[in-house]
Formats: C-alpha cells, structure tokens, sequence
C-alpha cells in the first residue's frame, strides 16, 4: 500500500438540508405565508404561548402549526384547542427537526390558503441550532423562572434566533427575575436584538408581540416578487 | 444529541469520495465553527460509532476548530472573537453581528491511501 497523502475536498455536512430548507423558502415566499419557527427548552411555555398566539390571531388571519415532540401527540391536541390546523411531528428519539421533516409535513396542506404558519420546534437549546428550517423568523423563548444567563449557557441558539420572548412574566416576582441582567446576558450573545417580555397565561405584553408579526408580515408581502 | 446523525453525514461524505476516487480513508478532516451548534466531545465519540461496519472503521477524524469572525463596523476590519458569549469588537468594544466565520461544519481533506 503506497503513502498516505491528504486530498482536499470541500463537502458541508448539512448541505442537504440547507437545499430543502431553501426549497421550502421559496415555497412560503411564492406563497406569501410567513413562517414563524419557536425553540427553547423543555418546559419554557412554548405550547401555552403558541396556543395563545394561535387564539389571538386567528379572528384576523389565517394560521396554522406544526409541532415537533420526541413521543406524544400531547401539543398537538392542546393546540387544536385553539381550532386552528394543527399537524405533529413526531420525531421519535430525534432531538430537533430537520427542513425534510417540515417538508413531509406539510404535503396535501395548502400553504397558499395560510397567512402564518408556525413550527413549533422539539424542547432542546442545543441541537436545533444548526437545522435550518426555511422559517422566515426564528423565535427563541426563555422563561422568567431559567434564570438570566440562559443566553450566556446557550449563545449559539440565541445567536441563531431572530427575536426572544421572555415568558411567565407573571412569575418574575416571585422568582425575583432581574430583567436588566436577563437584557444584558441577551445583547451580549446577539447585539440589538429585540425582546419581548409576556405572559402568555394572563395575555400581558401579549399584543406587542403580535402587533410586531403583523408588521412582519406586511413587510414579507411587500417585497413579495410581482 | 445530534452528533451521532452529524457523525453518520461525515461517513457518508467521506466513504462517497473515496467511492469515487478508488481509494482508502485514513483520517477525516473537519472544520467546525464555533456557532456550528455541535459539540465536539461527542461528535468524536459519534465518530467511533459511526465508523463502525463502514470501510472507514479505525479512521481517524480531525477537527481544526474555527473561531467565531466577525466585522466590526467600527475599526472596518474583521475580527477573531474570543468567546461566542460576547459579540463585541475584542479591539474597541462595538456591538457587531456581522458574522464572517464560525459556522463551518466542512469535511475539507481527506488523508487516503491507494
């Protein structure tokens, strides 16, 4: 066997996924839906916070979710409270979504007939990070009771992430949240980030947030190609 | 953990190239950014595992660690951060996302054999 020699290739391990991811962009732009993605930990409120963005929004838009979980279709029944389309994704032993599975999803749905559509991602701060998921606005939540330097234990999502939601806001007191260092450990990890602080359990702060959707989605609309 | 299906798109990559080049894999280099979201004490770990029963078992992979770079509005010029926590200029302190590295998760050399 002669000498090893080194080669060089160029081959980005997530390649694959970034095409889809692309693909499904496209797809929204051309469908003119914009598509919201929701990450945080286990626990954070995402499933109470979208129910109650999906409730609030949908006397005036069309919208729809997907949601992610490792086993149940527990979210998914939740969410159908709120009498909007809901679909699971139900990934098994996998701990974050991949474009292909958002893909699979949301085949036989028409994304032309939705003005949102929400992804509602599997509870994990890590892994969801490097999947692209052709989402429009990446949302990261945190809750008042994970403590301030959450964006300093997982800079890597935060950085990913477009806007936080800091949620149970109801609970700062009692849990004696200092707002100012949960604001500083953000803008340490993402500069000029915008944050929104909520509780989506009595609806305070609530109408910012969608306000701000709204806005965003006007804005995808009109720099929709003609 | 998502180091192991990461590890298995390394394999993959790296088994399809020798494929095409007729040749043996002895070790795999990878770039991964320090924003690529993959923890590298598993991904090594992942490695082993996903070598397995693959023609690149006994590979080795090694990992050249790419810091986070950045351009700061400010000093108009890229700059190395030393820690992913703070985005700020390590030279005049400015707040900047202009991320221009850290992200890399590449395999970009292969050491083979004939």
């Amino acid at each position: 066997m002669s000498e090893p020699r080194l080669v060089e290739i160029r081959r980005n391990i997530l390649k694959q996924n970034d095409i889809i991811a692309r693909a499904l962009r496209d797809q929204f732009r051309g469908a003119g839906v914009f598509v919201v993605s929701l990450v945080s930990s286990p626990g954070s409120g995402k499933t109470t916070f979208l129910e109650k963005t999906l409730t609030l929004l949908k006397p005036k838009y069309r919208v729809a979710a997907l949601v992610g979980d490792l086993a149940t279709e527990n979210d998914a029944v939740r969410l159908a409270r709120s009498q909007t389309p809901v679909r699971q994704i139900t990934t098994g032993t996998l701990c974050h979504l991949e474009a292909a599975m958002v893909q699979n999803a949301l085949q036989g749905w028409n994304v032309n007939e939705l003005d949102f559509l929400f992804i509602e991602n599997v509870g994990n701060l890590v892994c969801p990070s490097s999947y692209d998921l052709g989402e429009n606005l990446r949302v990261v939540l945190m809750s008042v009771t994970e403590g301030e330097d959450k964006p300093l234990k997982y800079p890597t999502i935060f950085n990913s992430a477009d806007v936080a939601v800091i949620t149970k806001n109801e609970l700062s007191q009692a849990v004696e949240f200092d707002w100012e260092a949960a604001r500083r450990s953000i803008e340490s990890v993402r500069p000029g980030m915008q944050i929104f602080r909520l509780s989506a359990k009595t609806g305070e702060g609530m109408q910012d947030y969608l306000q701000f959707l709204a806005q965003q989605l006007e804005d995808h609309r009109s720099i929709l190609p003609q | 953990m998502h180091e192991l299906s990461i590890a298995m798109g390394i394999v993959d990559a790296a088994m399809d190239e020798a494929r095409q080049r007729g040749v043996q894999v002895s070790a795999v280099h990878l770039r991964l950014g320090a924003l690529s979201g993959v923890v590298k004490d598993a991904l090594m770990f992942s490695y082993e595992v996903a070598c397995q029963d693959t023609p690149l078992a006994g590979s080795r992979l090694i990992v050249e660690d790419v810091p986070v770079t950045v351009f700061c509005p400010r000093c108009q010029d890229t700059r190395v951060l030393q820690s992913v926590q703070s985005f700020l200029c390590p030279q005049c302190a400015t707040p900047t996302m202009d991320i221009r590295q850290g992200k890399e998760l590449e395999v970009f050399a292969l050491e083979v054999q004939e």
